[in-house]
C-alpha cells in the first residue's frame, strides 16, 4: 500500500485536514523508535487504499525541537511514497521555505494552501498556478475547515501519487545544510512578490480587540479564572450525573443479567466474573463521560486560541516552575479528575515539558479523593473545623505540587530544552463537527490504550482480597490481609492500622472505591460505618491516612494513562515510586509529630 | 543606534538588526519570520515580567523576555 506522509508547521490546520481527509477511521500506530503518538488512516484514493500518516508539526525541517527530531527519524526510517504538505495561507510570507526544503528530499510533494478562507477575508490573494510553477509542484488552495477544495487535493495527490515510482527520502537529514537553506530563502521571497498579494494595511481585526480584554494586566487573569471555573463546572457538573448514572446502569446489568446468567457457576468464579473482570470493565466505563466533556470543552479551549493566551497570562508564575501556562490549565483540570488531564497534556510538545507536568498532575486532589475525604472528614472531625481540615488538603496538594516541580525541573529528562516561543492563532469559533471529532477520538484512544491495564488491575485487586479460596473478602486471612500485616512495619508508624492498608489497597484501582472497602472489610454500611470509624479511628490517624491516601499512587486509570502517554515504563515507574515515598514521608512527619505533640 | 527588543514600549514598532541566539532558538525566531530587515512590533507584556506579545508580519507570537533580549532592533 502506498504511503503518504502529511507534514506543515504547527497551527497550519494539519489536523483538521487530517479529519477531515479520515474522518473517524484513524488509529493510533506504533512505529519503532518514536515516542509521540501519530495517527495513519487508511483512505480510498483514485481507486486504491492509501495510508495517511499525520506527522507532528515542524517549523524546520532542520530544527532542534523534539518534534522535528521524530519527523527526521520518521522519514529517514520508513518508506514514504508522497509528502503532503500543508501551509497557511495568511502566513505564506513564511512557511513557503518548508515545502522547498522537503522537495529537495526527492520525493514527491504536493502542497495544500490551507485557511484560504481566512486569506480571503483579509484580503489576501494566493495565486495557486505561480506557486505550482515556481515550485514545480501541485498546489492547492483549500479550507480545511470548510471542506473547500478536498476534491482538488484528493485528485491532484492521486495524480502525483500515480506518476511516480516509488522511492525512499534520500539526502540527509540530520545534516544541517544551512547553504542550501539559504538559497531556498532567496527564492521563496522571490515566488512570493509575484505569487501573493497582502493588502498593504489590514485594518484591526476582532481578534485585536478581544486581546485587548483578554490579555489585558489587569482584567487578563480574572477572566481566565473565570473561564476555566466555567470549564471546569461544565466538564465535571455535568460529568458526574452522567457518571452516575453509568454506573448505576453497569450495576444494574451486573445484577439482573450476568449474576443471574451465571447462577450455576461456582461462587468464586461467578465473583471473579462480575467484580473482577467486569469490574474493570465498568472502571473503564466510568471515564468515558469525563473524558469526553473534557475534550468537547478542550478543542473549544485549544481551537478558539485561548489555550496559547493562557500561556501568556500564567508564564511570569509558571516558567519559576519549570512549567508553562499550558500546564497550569492541565493542573486546574486535574482538580476534577487526573486522568483526561493528563492526555490534555499532549497539547505541549516538548516532551521533557509534558513529563514534567505528567508527573505534577496527579498530586491535584480530583474529585474522587474529594469524596473519600468528605466521608472521613464527616465522620470525624466536629463541622466548625471539617471545611478547614478539607481546606488543608487543597493547600497540601498545590505543595506537594509545587515541590515536585521545583525538585524535577532541573533534571534530566524533566528540563526542557525547547525555546518559549508560541504563536498566537487568532481567535477562531471551532465547529460542531470538530468539537465532536475531538471528544471521540480521544476517548477511543484512552480505551484502546489503556483499559488493558485498567481491567488486569482491578483483576488483581479482587484475586488479592478474594483468596486464598474460602476466606472471608477483604479479611485478614485474604492475601490483601496478609500483605497489610506485612506492611505494618511499614505504614504503623503513620497510623495506618492493618484493616486501613487494606483499603488502601484498594484504593490503588480507584479511590472512590475506599469507602466501599471499608464496608467490606468492618462488614458494615451506612452510619453503621461512620459510626464505628468514629470510634475505632483518632483524628490525628484519620488525618495521617487521608494525607496519605491525597498523596500515595494515583488511582489505576491515572498510572495506565501515565503509561499511555509516555510510552515510557521508566517513566511511569517514577510516577508511581516518587508519589508514594513523598506520601509516606508527609504521613510520617505528621504522625510522629502530632502523637507527641498531643501526647496521645 | 541599537537596542534589544525588551526595551520597545507596547504599541512601538522597530526593525530587526540582529539575532544572537543559540541554535535552537535561531532556527524557531527564523522559522517564525524573524529575520534582520524586517519590522516588529511590540503589542504588549505581561504582568510580572512574564512575556512579550509581539507581531512580526501576519504572525503574532509570545516570547519570554529572556529569549528576547537576544534581538537587537534599530530605529525605522
Ligand atoms: N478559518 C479556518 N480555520 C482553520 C482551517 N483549518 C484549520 N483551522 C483552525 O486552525 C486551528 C489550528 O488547526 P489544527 O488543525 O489544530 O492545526 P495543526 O496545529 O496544524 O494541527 C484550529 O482552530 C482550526 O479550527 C481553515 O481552513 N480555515
Amino acid at each position: 500500500m502506498k504511503r503518504i506522509a502529511l507534514l506543515g508547521m504547527p497551527n497550519t490546520g494539519k489536523s483538521t485536514l487530517f479529519n477531515r481527509l479520515t474522518g473517524a477511521a484513524a488509529r493510533v500506530g506504533n512505529w519503532p523508535g518514536i515516542t509521540v503518538d501519530l495517527l495513519a488512516a487508511k483512505i480510498p484514493l483514485g481507486g486504491n487504499l492509501v495510508e495517511l500518516i499525520d506527522l507532528p508539526g515542524i517549523y524546520d525541517l532542520h530544527g532542534y525541537s523534539d518534534d522535528e527530531r521524530v519527523v527526521r527519524h520518521f522519514l529517514e526510517a520508513q518508506p514514504i511514497d508522497l509528502l503532503l504538505v500543508a501551509v497557511n495561507a495568511v502566513q505564506l510570507e513564511r512557511q513557503l521555505v518548508l515545502p522547498m526544503q522537503l522537495a529537495e528530499l526527492g520525493l514527491p510533494v504536493v502542497m495544500a494552501v490551507n485557511m484560504i478562507d481566512e486569506a480571503r477575508k483579509l484580503g489576501m490573494s494566493v495565486d495557486t498556478e505561480r506557486l505550482a510553477a515556481g515550485l514545480g509542484l501541485p498546489v492547492v488552495a483549500i479550507s480545511a475547515k470548510y471542506g473547500e477544495g478536498q476534491a482538488q487535493l484528493l485528485t491532484a495527490t492521486a495524480e502525483t501519487l500515480g506518476a511516480t515510482p516509488p522511492q525512499r527520502a534520500e539526502a540527509e537529514l540530520a545534516r544541517a545544510r544551512l547553504a542550501a537553506d539559504d538559497q531556498i530563502e532567496a527564492r521563496a521571497a522571490a515566488l512570493l512578490d509575484s505569487a501573493v498579494s497582502m493588502p498593504r494595511v489590514v485594518p484591526e481585526q476582532i481578534s485585536d480587540r478581544l486581546d485587548k480584554l483578554l490579555m489585558h494586566n489587569a482584567w487578563g487573569l480574572p477572566l481566565f479564572f473565570l473561564a476555566m471555573l466555567g470549564v471546569f463546572a461544565g466538564v465535571f457538573w455535568l460529568g458526574a450525573p452522567i457518571q452516575d448514572l453509568m454506573k448505576n446502569g453497569f450495576g444494574w446489568f451486573g445484577a439482573a443479567a450476568l449474576q443471574p446468567a451465571l447462577a450455576g457457576t461456582p461462587e468464586l468464579l461467578r465473583g471473579f466474573i462480575v467484580e473482577g473482570l467486569y469490574g474493570g470493565i465498568s472502571t473503564v466505563a466510568a471515564f468515558v463521560p469525563v473524558i469526553v466533556l473534557f475534550f468537547f470543552f478542550m478543542a473549544v479551549v485549544e481551537d478558539s486560541g485561548y489555550l496559547s493566551r493562557a500561556a501568556y497570562l500564567m508564564d511570569a508564575l509558571m516558567s519559576r516552575m519549570g512549567l508553562d501556562g499550558r500546564s497550569f490549565v492541565m493542573l486546574l483540570m486535574g482538580f476534577g479528575c487526573n486522568v483526561p488531564a493528563l492526555m490534555g497534556t499532549r497539547v505541549m510538545r516538548s516532551r521533557a515539558l509534558r513529563l514534567l507536568s505528567m508527573i505534577v498532575i496527579p498530586f491535584s486532589l480530583c474529585s474522587a479523593r474529594l469524596q473519600v475525604f468528605l466521608f472521613i472528614i464527616g465522620a470525624l472531625f466536629a463541622p466548625a473545623v471539617a471545611p478547614l481540615v478539607l481546606m488543608s488538603l487543597y493547600l497540601l496538594s498545590f505543595a506537594t505540587a509545587f515541590i515536585t516541580a521545583v525538585l524535577f525541573r532541573r533534571s534530566e529528562g524533566f528540563r526542557s530544552e525547547e525555546p518559549f516561543v508560541i504563536e498566537l492563532p487568532p481567535y477562531r469559533l471551532p465547529t460542531l463537527r470538530q468539537v465532536w471529532m475531538r471528544g471521540w477520538l480521544e476517548v477511543r484512544h484512552f480505551m484502546a490504550r489503556a483499559s488493558k491495564i485498567i481491567v488486569s488491575g482491578v483483576v488483581v485487586v479482587w484475586l488479592l482480597t478474594h483468596l486464598p479460596y474460602g476466606v472471608a473478602p477483604a479479611g485478614a486471612e485474604s492475601y490483601a490481609g496478609i500483605l497489610g500485616h506485612w506492611m505494618q512495619p511499614v505504614l504503623g508508624p503513620l497510623g495506618i492500622d492493618e484493616k486501613l492498608t487494606i483499603a488502601l489497597i484498594f484504593g490503588f484501582v480507584a479511590k472512590e472505591v475506599v469507602i466501599g472497602a471499608l464496608a467490606v472489610i468492618y462488614g458494615l454500611d451506612g452510619n453503621a460505618l461512620t459510626a464505628h470509624i468514629a470510634g475505632s479511628l483518632n483524628g490525628v490517624q484519620a488525618y495521617s491516612f487521608m494525607i496519605f491516601c491525597l498523596i500515595y499512587t494515583p488511582c489505576l486509570s491515572t498510572i495506565a494513562t501515565l503509561k499511555a502517554e509516555s510510552r515510557s515504563l521508566r517513566f511511569t515507574a517514577l510516577a508511581l515510586a516518587w508519589p508514594l515515598a513523598l506520601a509516606w514521608t508527609a504521613s510520617f512527619a505528621f504522625y510522629q509529630t502530632a502523637t507527641r505533640l498531643l501526647g496521645t | 543606534m541599537s537596542r534589544p527588543l525588551t526595551s520597545l514600549a507596547p504599541g512601538e514598532e522597530a526593525q530587526i538588526s540582529k539575532i544572537h541566539a543559540a541554535e535552537a532558538l535561531y532556527h524557531r525566531l527564523t522559522a517564525l519570520g524573524f529575520r534582520s530587515g524586517r519590522p516588529i512590533r511590540l503589542l504588549r507584556r505581561a504582568a510580572f515580567r512574564g512575556p512579550l506579545h509581539i507581531r512580526i508580519g501576519s504572525t503574532d507570537v509570545i516570547i519570554r523576555a529572556s529569549d528576547a533580549r537576544c534581538i537587537e532592533l534599530v530605529a525605522i
